[in-house]
């Protein structure tokens, strides 16, 4: 079932002068099995929104329906909803409490009521889907690596087993062969599971890589929605917002401007590979 | 969500940033002015004193150019304590009955302690928050540091205190907001802070309080590591950019607080048939 989101908008500080509008009238339709890039400058409202999605910060006003339920309506259980909409935050490894590996891993689904086994069944599909060694899983989480630990708080957020999940900056301050890893694990989750992956990041190259659909925030509203293509064609108006677009569409905008016959909206460095070859068996 | 709330409204300790003469004194007039006006309030035996230090507080309120909504939050913080204050002296002093409920009597000698520890209790909060409000916390510390040098000759470390209580307060809005994200990473993963009984609750608390210890400590470690890549060494020898120095307004300031004291105490024991406690 998609995600509705409906003109949602929230304010905070007191009404008058003071108000501020962290999110202002959003309205938007995320659906099943979607990878959503969320781009915009500190304080464009990008964690605001996403703190919505599982019920952490309640709007102003608008409406979010899951499952074609409203999660603002009294009866709703928000707990249920937290189950089915994972969110991971930014740093996720400084979360971590547990004296173990496993049981910090359990802590998720433990909450949700269910049986020891059920948990820790769970926690080792988790785990394993995440890549992590099991000489770790009785280690202390203090004692990993930071690409590691970062792991094993995702899988803590995967063990409840949700079918949206939001990662806020998943790869700030890792290397690129744990960012690489991080985004390849996102990626699997949704082709393999089928999952809706909503990502926020800074990093346009990531984006254009991973996801089907850019949401550009700027100010608390959405000011575009596109594919990567459709988006980063409009660069310009990116920058103005303190944004930009992959490095190699810049490139490939300069060839063009030189006189060059490329496509001058490749987002990814395989595309735009793929175009200058052409160019030069063309001669 | 009413904990965030709860977070935000702890106003002792927050600056408020505008122009004004208050926020322009030295921070050891500010800091001795607290004191005095604190202790001055206990020596009241009639309401005409406390008329005085309201009028007194208003005054320099004025000059602060503080709203005074956020005086109100600090008071939101001890209005338990106030209520508990007020009701025990108002129903359990002994004296002479002018009300009666049941059991419970409210005495004339009971009505005058209940009014005049909760002026009390409140003078002192506004009074306190009026300092952390127009001072920044390492002006503050600055003017600890040197207002209590004397201290040096009993060997009291009073730089390294200075020190520390400046990193102690530079570090409360980062813990809190560490808190706040701490929770709702654990509220995300299903956790419930606010339903059970105690002995729930306080279990409840074990995954917010472990890695909020872990991150302190980790920031600690990080500041040590930053002050001695900077050659930090502690106080001897060291110098200040900005070293306090006194102005006219903090003699006039001294003076007028002088004058505060010695009325409003003179005033305050008189003894006055209608107006004492």
């Amino acid at each position: 079932m998609p995600i509705i989101i409906d003109h949602l908008t929230y304010s905070y500080g007191d009404a008058g002068a003071d108000e501020k509008k962290a999110l202002d009238d959003i309205s938007l339709t995320i659906p099943d099995g979607q990878f959503v890039g969320i781009i915009g400058h500190t304080g464009s409202g990008k964690s605001t929104l996403m703190q919505h999605l599982n019920g952490l910060l309640k709007a102003t006003s608008g409406h979010i329906y899951f499952d074609g339920q409203d999660i603002y309506d009294k009866d709703y259980k928000l707990k249920e909803l937290r189950s089915r909409v994972g969110l991971v935050f930014q740093y996720p490894e400084h979360q971590l409490f547990e004296i173990d590996v496993f049981s910090d891993v359990c802590f998720g689904p433990k909450n949700l009521g269910l049986s020891k086994a059920d948990a820790e069944y769970r926690a080792f599909n988790a785990l394993r889907s995440v890549g992590m060694p099991e000489e770790l899983y009785y280690q202390s989480p203090f004692d990993l690596s930071g690409g590691q630990k970062r792991r094993v708080a995702i899988a803590g957020v995967l063990a409840m087993e949700p079918k949206v999940l939001i990662l806020d900056e998943p790869t700030a301050g890792l290397d690129p062969k744990g960012r690489d890893e991080i985004l390849g694990l996102i990626k699997s989750l949704q082709t393999q599971k089928n999952m809706t992956i909503l990502l926020v990041s800074h990093s346009m190259e990531d984006v254009a890589e991973y996801v089907d659909r850019i949401l550009v925030m700027d100010a608390g509203r959405i000011k575009m929605d596109g594919t990567p293509r459709e988006v980063f064609h409009r660069y310009r108006e990116l920058e103005e917002m303190g944004l930009a677009a992959p490095q190699v569409t810049y490139i490939m905008q300069g060839l063009l401007e030189k006189g060059y016959e490329v496509d001058g909206d490749c987002t990814t460095v395989a595309e735009a590979a793929d175009e200058i070859m052409k160019l030069f068996r063309r001669g | 969500m009413g904990r965030r709330d709860m977070l935000r409204d702890i106003t002792l300790g927050q600056y408020y940033q505008t122009e004004s003469v208050i926020h322009k004194l030295d921070p050891r007039v500010k800091l001795a002015g607290t004191l005095i006006y604190v202790i001055t309030i206990f020596f009241y035996k009639n309401f005409l004193g406390y008329a005085l230090a309201i009028l007194f507080l208003a005054f320099v309120i004025r000059l602060s150019h503080v709203p005074f909504r956020f005086m109100v939050k600090g008071m939101k913080a001890i209005l338990f304590l106030l209520m508990v204050t007020v009701l025990y002296n108002l129903f359990l002093t002994p004296g002479t009955p002018v009300f009666t409920l049941g059991k419970l009597h409210i005495t004339k000698e009971g009505t005058g302690i209940a009014v005049s520890m909760a002026l009390r209790l409140s003078l002192l909060v506004i009074g306190s928050s009026l300092l952390t409000l127009t001072t920044t916390p390492n002006n503050l510390t600055d003017g600890m540091e040197k207002g209590l040098r004397f201290l040096k000759i009993f060997k009291v470390p009073v730089h390294e205190i200075a020190m520390m209580m400046s990193i102690a307060l530079r570090f409360i809005p980062i813990l809190l907001e560490e808190t706040d994200k701490i929770m709702k990473a654990q509220m995300a993963r299903g956790a419930d802070f606010e339903s059970g009984n105690l002995i729930v609750r306080a279990k409840a608390m074990v995954p917010l309080l472990v890695p909020l210890f872990v991150s302190a400590f980790r920031r600690a470690s990080d500041l040590a590591m930053a002050m001695e890549a900077r050659c930090y060494r502690g106080g001897e020898g060291r110098t200040k950019m900005k070293p306090l120095k006194y102005h006219g307004r903090d003699y006039l300031a001294y003076l007028l607080l002088l004058f505060f004291m010695v009325f409003s105490i003179w005033a305050g024991r008189l003894k006055l048939p209608m107006l004492t406690i």
